[in-house]
C-alpha cells in the first residue's frame, strides 16, 4: 500500500485531538466486508457459512487447469451501492489483479483483487463520537475474492483446507488516517457497520468473519509526521477494537519511551490475554508481483448502470436522519441515534407518526423501549410493544389521560402480554387504565380540595415559599400528588398552587 | 472398398464426412482404422493416451445418429476422428499439458471446445503431445519425450502443437486441435507441410484450455486443407459468456461460406520485415513463389512495413512469461498433480514439488515473469512490453488500410533437428519472430503448405487477416489449395 501521505480533514477542522501521555494516536482502518451475493465472485458456487468443508467450491474455486474467473455482476451491483451510500466516486473503468503469493489455501496461487484503479474511490462516513459530529474520509473501496481457510486442529498434527470461503466476494474499505483515538475508531467500525448492513450489502456478521477490520495504528508527539504503523488484525467484535487499539497505543508509547523505535509488522490481538503479538515485520513482506488480470477484462461501469442502482437505493441512513430533523424537529443526535438500523428507523417513524408527537416518541423508543429490549436482549424488530400499541400510548399522555409514570406502568404491562392485534391498541390501553385506576385527576373540585388541604396542613412551607424559597413549592406539590395517589396533573397542580399562593 | 478408392487415411474430414452420411464406411469402422495406424505408429510419439473404449463408444453414438438420419450443421462432422492437443482437458482422458507436474490428471469437465467438437459429431481418438504448458517450439520441452517429424524423422515437427502436427502429417488422424500463443499452431503446421488457423483472440473459448499466457492464447484446428480447417473452426468456436470473461460476443459463423469466392483484386500485404536478413533462402523462394501463384489468381501484391516486428520478441519474452509465472502457481502439490514424496515443511514441499514437476524451459519462464513482474522492474519491462504490444497492433490497423490480408513466411528456416538449437533457448525464441507479430496483436493467422525448402523439408506461408476476418483468410488459404497440390503431399511411409 501506499505510504500514508497526510492531507488534513477539511471535517476535522477545530477539533483537537485527546492525547494519550503527551502523544497523539493516529488510526486508519481496512475492513473486508463479505458482500451477500448468493455465489461466488468469479464462480457459480454457492456460498453458506457452516457448510461441510469444501462441499461450497466448484472447479473454479478450486483452481483446476482451464478453470477461468466469470465477474458476479451481484458483487459489482454491491460495490455500487457502497459508493453511492458514502458519496465515493463509482470508477467507470476498474481493474482487477493478480497478488501473485503462494499459501495452501489460496488456490490459484494468487488471489484476484483491485490495485491501481479499485471501483470506489474516495467518499467519507460521517458519525457521532458522543456530541461531537466526526468525520473519516475513505481512500477506496475494491472488490476481491477471500482466500480459503486452513485448518490447523482435528488433523493429527496436519493441516486441512477447507475452500468453501475460497472465492467468496469481499468489499476492501481502505479508510485515511483519520481517527485521533480508539474511541472514535469504534465508532466509526460502528457506523460503516451500520451503513454496510443497512443498504444490504453485507450480514455484518463479525463472529462468522463477514465484516473483518484491520486497524492501522501508530502514535506521534502532537505536531510530529506521522510515526511507524502497525496493522492490527484480528479484531472480531466492537469490544475488542477497542481494547486492542488501547493496548496497542500503550505498548507503542511505550517502546517510544524507552527509547526503541517501532518497527511496521503486522501483529495479531489475543482476546484471551487482550495483548497483540507480531506476526510479521516489513522484512518478511513478500513481493505481490501485481498486474492486470489477463483473465478478465476491465470492469466496466456504464452510468445507466450507477443511475439504476441510485433510483433503486433505500433512503440512506443520514438521509433519513436528516429528515427526522426537518420533519420532526429532532435534534442531530437523536435523529442519528434513531437512525442506528432500519429496523429502529421503522419503529420510530410509525410511531412518531401514529401519535403525532416525534419528541415523545424518540424520548420513549431511546428511553424506555431501549432500556426493556437491552435488559431482555431482544431486537426491536420483536419488540412486544409494536410501534402502534407505543404510538397509542403516547397519545393517552399528550391527551393528558395518563402521566408519564402511568404510562410506564401501562407499558410494562404492554410487554408481558406481548404482541397483540393492532387494532385494538386504543381499547386495550384504556382498558388497562381503567382497571389500575391510572386516570389523571382532570376534576379540577376534587383537586382543589386536596390542594387546600396541604396548604392548611403545611404552613411551614407555605411561609418559605412566600418568603422566596423556590424550593418549598416542591414540597408541596409532592404532598399534593401524594395525596392524589399520583393521579393529579403535575401541570395543573402548579398552576392551581401558584394561583393560590399568589 | 475397392482398392481405386483412397484410404480411409488419405481422406479429407470434408472428404471423410461425406462417406459416413453416404454411410459408406461407418464411423466405428473409421475409429478402429485410425485407431489402428495410432498404435502402429507409436514410436513418433504423437500420442500421449488413448481410450479404446469411450473412443468406440463415441463412434457408435455418431454411427446411431448418422443411422437417424442426422443432418445439417449439427451433423457436419457426424463419426470424422480427431485428436486433441493435451492442452485441452478433457473427461475421459488424461490431460497432462506435456508435464510431469500433471502425471495422470483427469478433469472433471470437458474443454468448451472439446465440448463444441463433440455436438458437432467428432469422435475424440486421444491426447496428442506437446511442449510442457505449451511452452516451446520444437516439441522438445515435452515430458514425454520428443514427437518426429514425419517428413524426416530425425528432425523436429515444431512446437508446441507438435504432436498435432505430426499426427495429421502422417495420417493418424484426419484432423486435430492444436493451441496457439505466439505460433504454436503455425510454426508446425508450417514445419509439417499442413493447413492451420489461429483465429482472432477471443473467438474460441479458453475454458478448459491449460493456461499459458491468458492474453494470448487461443485454439484452432490444425488438418490437411483450408477446407477441413474451415469445417472444424465453425464447430470449435463461439462465445462462452459464463465461463470465459475474454470470450467475444460474436455468433457462431460457418467459415465455410465463402471459400470458394474469388480473390481476383484481393489486396496481399508483402511486410519488407518478414523477407530480410535471416529468413533462408529455400523459405523465401518457396514463399515468393507462392505470392506469384496469388498474383496469377488476380491477387495484387502491396508492399507493406510493421516496423516493430523484430520487437516483438522481447515484447513476447516479456509478457508471455510474466502470466504464465502467475498461471503456473496453482502448480503448487497441494490439491492436484504432483507432490513431492519427501518433503521437511510447507516451503520444502513446494520447492521440491515444482522443481520435480516442471522442466526446464518452463520455470526459466516462470523465472523471467516473477522477475519482470516483481518490485522495480514492473514498469521497466511489463508495462513497458504492454505499450510496444499496443504499438505492434496498430501498425498492422495501419498495414491493414492498404490491404486485406497480409502473406509471409511462418518461420525464417524448414524444421530443424531434433536437439540442433542444442541448449540455446535463445534460437527457439528467435525462430518466432514471424508468428509473434500476429499474436500480440490478437489478429487470426494460418500456415498454407506453399513448397519444400532444403532437405526436402515443407514450407509453409502465413496468412494474416484483420480480426474476425476468419472467413476471409480461410478463403484466400482455400483458393490457393484449389490451384495448387502441395497441401496433398504426403510423407514416405504413412
Amino acid at each position: 500500500m501506499n505510504a500514508f501521505v497526510e492531507t488534513s480533514n477539511p471535517a476535522r477542522a477545530g477539533l483537537k485531538s485527546p492525547l494519550v501521555m503527551g502523544y497523539e494516536v493516529v488510526i486508519g482502518f481496512e475492513t473486508h466486508a463479505q458482500l451477500s451475493t448468493q455465489s461466488k465472485i468469479f464462480s457459480r458456487a454457492a456460498i453458506a457459512f457452516g457448510a461441510e468443508p469444501n462441499t461450497q467450491a466448484c472447479p473454479v474455486d478450486l483452481a483446476l487447469p482451464g478453470t477461468l474467473p466469470v465477474m458476479n455482476k451481484g458483487a459489482v451491483e454491491r460495490a455500487i451501492q457502497f459508493g453511492l451510500a458514502i458519496g465515493a466516486h463509482v470508477a467507470p473503468k476498474s481493474i482487477f489483479a493478480r497478488k501473485n503469493y503462494f499459501y495452501p489455501d489460496l488456490p490459484k496461487g494468487y488471489q484476484i483483487s483491485q490495485f491501481e484503479i479499485p471501483v470506489v474511490q474516495g467518499g467519507e462516513i460521517a458519525f457521532f463520537l458522543g456530541d461531537q459530529k466526526m468525520s473519516v474520509r475513505l481512500e477506496r473501496a475494491h472488490l476481491e475474492e477471500d482466500a480459503g481457510k486452513s485448518l490447523h486442529e482435528d488433523f493429527v498434527g496436519q493441516t486441512g483446507i477447507d475452500l468453501n470461503r475460497a472465492g467468496t466476494p469481499l468489499l476492501e474499505i481502505v479508510t485515511q488516517p483519520d481517527m485521533r483515538s480508539s474511541a472514535e475508531a469504534v465508532a466509526y467500525a460502528k457506523e460503516l457497520h451500520k451503513i454496510v448492513t443497512w443498504i444490504g450489502i453485507c450480514d455484518g456478521n463479525m463472529q462468522e468473519g463477514s465484516f473483518r477490520c484491520d486497524a492501522n495504528v501508530s502514535v506521534r508527539k502532537p505536531g510530529a509526521p506521522f510515526g511507524t504503523r502497525r496493522e492490527v488484525k484480528n479484531l472480531n467484535s466492537f469490544k475488542f477494537m477497542q481494547q486492542a487499539i488501547d493496548y496497542e497505543v500503550r505498548w507503542q508509547i511505550e517502546q517510544i519511551e524507552d527509547g526503541h523505535a517501532i518497527q511496521q509488522a503486522t501483529v495479531l490481538f489475543n482476546p484471551d490475554t487482550g495483548e497483540t503479538r507480531a506476526m510479521r515485520t516489513k522484512e518478511d513482506a513478500a513481493d505481490y508481483r501485481y498486474f492486470p488480470d489477463p483473465d478478465l477484462p476491465p470492469l466496466v461501469i456504464a452510468d445507466e448502470w450507477v443511475q439504476r442502482v441510485r433510483s433503486e437505493m433505500t433512503e440512506l441512513p443520514r438521509v433519513m436522519a436528516q429528515r427526522f430533523v426537518t420533519e420532526f424537529g429532532l435534534s442531530e443526535v437523536d435523529a442519528t441515534a434513531l437512525t442506528q438500523s432500519r429496523a429502529i428507523a421503522a419503529y420510530f417513524e410509525a410511531t412518531a407518526k401514529g401519535c403525532g408527537q416525534p419528541k415523545l416518541a424518540s424520548n420513549w423508543i431511546m428511553g424506555e423501549v431501549s432500556r426493556r429490549l437491552n435488559a431482555d436482549e431482544v431486537a426491536i424488530d420483536a419488540c412486544p410493544v409494536g410501534a402502534v400499541y407505543l404510538a397509542a400510548l403516547i397519545s393517552r399522555i399528550s391527551d393528558g389521560t395518563i402521566s408519564n409514570n402511568a404510562a410506564k406502568q401501562v407499558f410494562d404491562k404492554l410487554w408481558s402480554e406481548g404482541r397483540a392485534d393492532d387494532k385494538l391498541a386504543l381499547s386495550r390501553i384504556d382498558q388497562i387504565i381503567e382497571a389500575d385506576g391510572l386516570k389523571q385527576m382532570n376534576d379540577s373540585g376534587e383537586l382543589e380540595k386536596i390542594v387546600d388541604d396541604v396548604l392548611a396542613a403545611n404552613p411551614k412551607n407555605v411561609e418559605e415559599y412566600k418568603a422566596g424559597n423556590g424550593k418549598a413549592l416542591n414540597a408541596l406539590v409532592g404532598q399534593i400528588m401524594k395525596g392524589s395517589k399520583g393521579k393529579a396533573n403535575p401541570q395543573q397542580v402548579n398552576d392551581l398552587l401558584r394561583q393560590k399562593l399568589g | 472398398m475397392t482398392n481405386n478408392t483412397p484410404a480411409l487415411h488419405d481422406l479429407t474430414v470434408a472428404q471423410l464426412a461425406t462417406h459416413l452420411r453416404e454411410r459408406k464406411v461407418s464411423a466405428v469402422e473409421t475409429a478402429q482404422h485410425f485407431l489402428t495406424r495410432l498404435q502402429a505408429n507409436a514410436p513418433l510419439g504423437a500420442f500421449l493416451d488413448l481410450n479404446e473404449e469411450v473412443t468406440l463408444a463415441q463412434a457408435r453414438a455418431a454411427d446411431a445418429a448418422l443411422a437417424a438420419g442426422a443432418s445439417g450443421t449439427t451433423a457436419a462432422l457426424l463419426g470424422v476422428p480427431i485428436g486433441h492437443k493435451d492442452i485441452f482437458v478433457t473427461k475421459d482422458f488424461v490431460t497432462t499439458a506435456g508435464s510431469k507436474m500433471l502425471i495422470g490428471y483427469r478433469s472433471p469437465f470437458d474443454a468448451t471446445v472439446v465440448t463444441n467438437l463433440a455436438q458437432a459429431g467428432v469422435v475424440t481418438l486421444g491426447k496428442l503431445n506437446c511442449d510442457e504448458f505449451a511452452m516451446g517450439s520444437a516439441n522438445e520441452n515435452s515430458a514425454y519425450g520428443p514427437v518426429q517429424n514425419p517428413w524426416d524423422r530425425t528432425r523436429t515437427p515444431g512446437g508446441s502443437s507438435g504432436g498435432s502436427a505430426a499426427a495429421v502429417a502422417a495420417r493418424l488422424v484426419p484432423a486435430a486441435t492444436g493451441t496457439d500463443t505466439g505460433g504454436s499452431i503455425r510454426q508446425p503446421a508450417s514445419f509439417c507441410g499442413i493447413t492451420g488457423i489461429k483465429p482472432t483472440y477471443g473467438r474460441a473459448s479458453r475454458y478448459g484450455m491449460v493456461a499459458f499466457a491468458s492474453s494470448l492464447d487461443q485454439a484452432g484446428p490444425m488438418a490437411r486443407t483450408a477446407e477441413d480447417c474451415a469445417l472444424l473452426l465453425s464447430a470449435m468456436c463461439g462465445p462462452d459468456p459464463d465461463r470465459d470473461s475474454t470470450s467475444l460476443e460474436v455468433p457462431v459463423e460457418d467459415f465455410s461460406r465463402s471459400l470458394n469466392e474469388s480473390i481476383a483484386g484481393l489486396r496481399i500485404g508483402v511486410p519488407a520485415e518478414f523477407f530480410g536478413e535471416g529468413l533462408a533462402p529455400d523459405v523465401q523462394a518457396a514463399v515468393q513463389a507462392a505470392l506469384k501463384e496469388y498474383e496469377k489468381l488476380g491477387a495484387k501484391l502491396v508492399p507493406i512495413t510493421l516496423p516493430r516486428t523484430e520487437l516483438s520478441i522481447p515484447v513476447y519474452y516479456v509478457i508471455a512469461p510474466a502470466e504464465a509465472s502467475s498461471n503456473l502457481s496453482r502448480f503448487d502439490g497441494v490439491k492436484f498433480g504432483h507432490r513431492a514424496e519427501k518433503y521437511t515443511d510447507l516451503i520444502d514441499m513446494y520447492k521440491k514439488t515444482r522443481a520435480e514437476g516442471f522442466g526446464d524451459e518452463v520455470k526459466r519462464r516462470i523465472m523471467i515473469g516473477a522477475y519482470v513482474l516483481s518490485h522495480g522492474y514492473y514498469d521497466a519491462y511489463y508495462l513497458q512490453a504492454q505499450k510496444i504490444r499496443r504499438m505492434i497492433a496498430d501498425d498492422f490497423q495501419q498495414a491493414f488500410q492498404v490491404c486485406d490480408v497480409i502473406a509471409g513466411p511462418v518461420a525464417p528456416t524448414v524444421a530443424w533437428t531434433l536437439g540442433g538449437h542444442g541448449n540455446d533457448p535463445l534460437a527457439d525464441y528467435l525462430a518466432d519472430i514471424f508468428t509473434l507479430p500476429a499474436s500480440l496483436a490478437g489478429l487470426p493467422g494460418m500456415s498454407i503448405p506453399v513448397g519444400f525448402g532444403a532437405g526436402h523439408m515443407p514450407v509453409g506461408m502465413q496468412l494474416i487477416g484483420n480480426y474476425l476476418q476468419e472467413a476471409k483468410l480461410l478463403n484466400v488459404a482455400h483458393r490457393f489449395q484449389q490451384a495448387t497440390d502441395w497441401h496433398t503431399a504426403k510423407p514416405e511411409g504413412f
